[in-house]
């Protein structure tokens, strides 16, 4: 698979460390009253799609970006790669 | 119809006319005491210990393909007893012992060779490790020993002893373990279970669960609905798929493993062996083939097929070990879906939902569980207790703290 690098352009994804579902972005708030519940589907539940799925890929051999890559479990085709940054910030997280 | 040499020699010298199809074709009846989803390994080994062991022969396999046409067809068909961890060892070593012992209790050839396999031993800390191992193995009442160098190279003169970086220091060998002819115990339970009245029902894709009051009642399929008072998912490498029918998310990422086989050669490998310093393991099939893997892709896919990459540093490993291979031409190679789960440990357990119970989560190790997983996901259908070795199978073990993680990687399923 070639992973297309928003900064640095098509890669190998050998070059990569494959981290898995992209909702693991979105951390739970350790304070809330259902803390333990929330760690625990975030921890070890998966939605584990078959077809187009969000993931973390983090790029050892290259510039330690990690990016939100597109993909589809099915077919291995990716559809669109971004920094986990930009997705982040998206979603409202601050740093 | 029952099987002997007689009836091999009867039929040779009458043209082989008398065989017959060894299970019936049946359409699937309104209702059943229990629906099996999955008609694998472990869903037919279900089926038959729940009409041998446990009289129960008002049963169900439902399958979406034909009958083995998932993973117990594509495996590299090692079985083995060489776990470390309580939760783990008893319920392989139940395995292996039912291997031993499964050719005269279904009255098929499955081709069980117990040709021991050796974990090759490359450094200091490793021979600690598997010593500690070895001990852990005898625990459950296995069999294990370790070899040092010149014992092995009297079995395998082939192997690279001084590797620069990885010389052979020794290994850890289980006599009892070996390979079977893993189609062959598909349709040999699938006989035995047919024999004793369970409908094995090809072509026939559930397509969702029947919930009444909050509890499963049977199964939506292809060919009309049919109601259960137990419904058993066995589909491991569909797993989540199938869960997610009736709303669960399971601890369960799906990966593809790839295997490998060569040209058939003349006998060569004395057993199965594994390397100790990277992941890669061979065996011989009967017909000559070498049969070989390592580790799995690494990324959530669907798809029976791998990457590149990963069969580099397969290749990489047995020429490490054993140079001689690079000499040997590739036959064929092959992907199937793993069920990788958050510890590498499987599940046989009941879920949250009554009537519904769930098998899966089996990684790249389901093969050799076989017998044990559907001797143990038959106990639990039939007794509602789980068997005294499949114990810490559960669903719940993350939420309590309870990982059974061999390797010691956390919750990283691409990492076991």
């Amino acid at each position: 698979m070639i992973i297309d690098h928003p900064l640095l352009g098509p890669r190998d994804a050998a070059e990569f460390v494959y981290k898995g579902d992209a909702a693991l972005i979105d951390r739970p708030d350790w304070q809330a009253e259902d803390a333990a519940d929330k760690f625990h589907e975030y921890m070890y539940l998966r939605d584990n799609v078959a077809g187009e799925m969000a993931e973390l890929w983090y790029h050892e051999h290259g510039d330690r970006s990690w990016l939100v890559v597109t993909r589809n479990t099915l077919t291995h085709k990716i559809t669109s790669v971004e920094l986990a940054r930009d997705v982040a910030r998206r979603r409202g997280r601050g740093k | 119809m029952g099987y002997s040499a007689f009836k091999v020699f009867w039929e040779g010298l009458t043209g082989n006319k008398g065989w017959k199809p060894v299970w019936r074709e049946p359409d699937p009846k309104p209702q059943y005491d229990i629906v099996i989803v999955g008609a694998g390994g472990h869903g037919l080994a279900t089926a038959y210990y729940l009409a041998k062991e446990f009289g129960i022969t008002n049963v169900a396999v439902l399958e979406k393909g034909w009958l083995g046409s998932g993973n117990i067809g594509r495996n590299t068909t090692i079985i083995r007893s060489n776990y470390l961890l309580p939760g783990n060892q008893p319920f392989y070593e139940k395995s292996l012992k039912l291997w031993e012992n499964l050719e005269q209790d279904f009255n098929y050839n499955a081709m069980v060779s117990q040709r021991s396999i050796l974990n090759l031993i490359h450094s200091d800390p490793q021979r600690d490790a598997f010593a500690r191992r070895a001990n852990a193995m005898r625990l459950s009442g296995a069999d294990s020993e370790l070899l040092g160098p010149e014992e092995i190279r009297a079995l395998c003169p082939f192997l690279d002893f001084d590797n620069a970086r990885f010389p052979i220091q020794g290994a850890l060998r289980q006599k009892r373990g070996g390979t079977v002819r893993h189609d062959a115990v598909a349709w040999g339970y699938a006989r035995g279970a047919d024999m004793r009245g369970v409908d094995i029902i090809q072509n026939c894709e559930v397509t969702g669960f029947r919930m009444e009051n909050g509890a499963c009642v049977g199964v939506e399929t292809a060919r009309g609905p049919i109601r259960a008072g137990k419904t058993a998912v066995c589909v491991a490498g569909s797993s989540s798929r199938v869960m997610a029918l009736a709303g669960m998310r399971l601890p369960i990422e799906s990966h593809v493993l790839q295997a490998f086989v060569t040209e058939g050669l003349k006998p060569t490998l004395p057993g199965v062996i594994t390397f100790g310093a990277g992941h890669f393991y061979v065996s011989q099939s009967d017909k000559g083939g070498l049969v070989f893997g390592g580790d799995i892709d690494g990324y959530n896919t669907y798809a029976q097929r791998g990457n590149l990459p990963v069969v580099e540093d397969v290749c990489e490993g047995g020429m490490a070990i054993m140079p001689m291979i690079g000499r040997a031409r590739l036959l064929r190679m092959w992907g199937g879906v793993m069920d990788m789960s958050m510890d590498g440990s499987p599940f046989i357990d009941k879920t949250h939902i009554d009537g519904l119970y769930f098998n899966g989560g089996w990684c790249y190790g389901g093969f050799k569980a076989t017998p044990a997983s559907g001797y143990c996901y038959a106990h639990l259908l039939a007794t509602g207790r789980p068997h005294e070795v499949a114990g810490a199978f559960r669903l719940d073990r993350f939420r309590r703290g309870a990982p059974i993680d061999e390797k010691g990687v956390g919750a990283h399923p691409n990492l076991h």
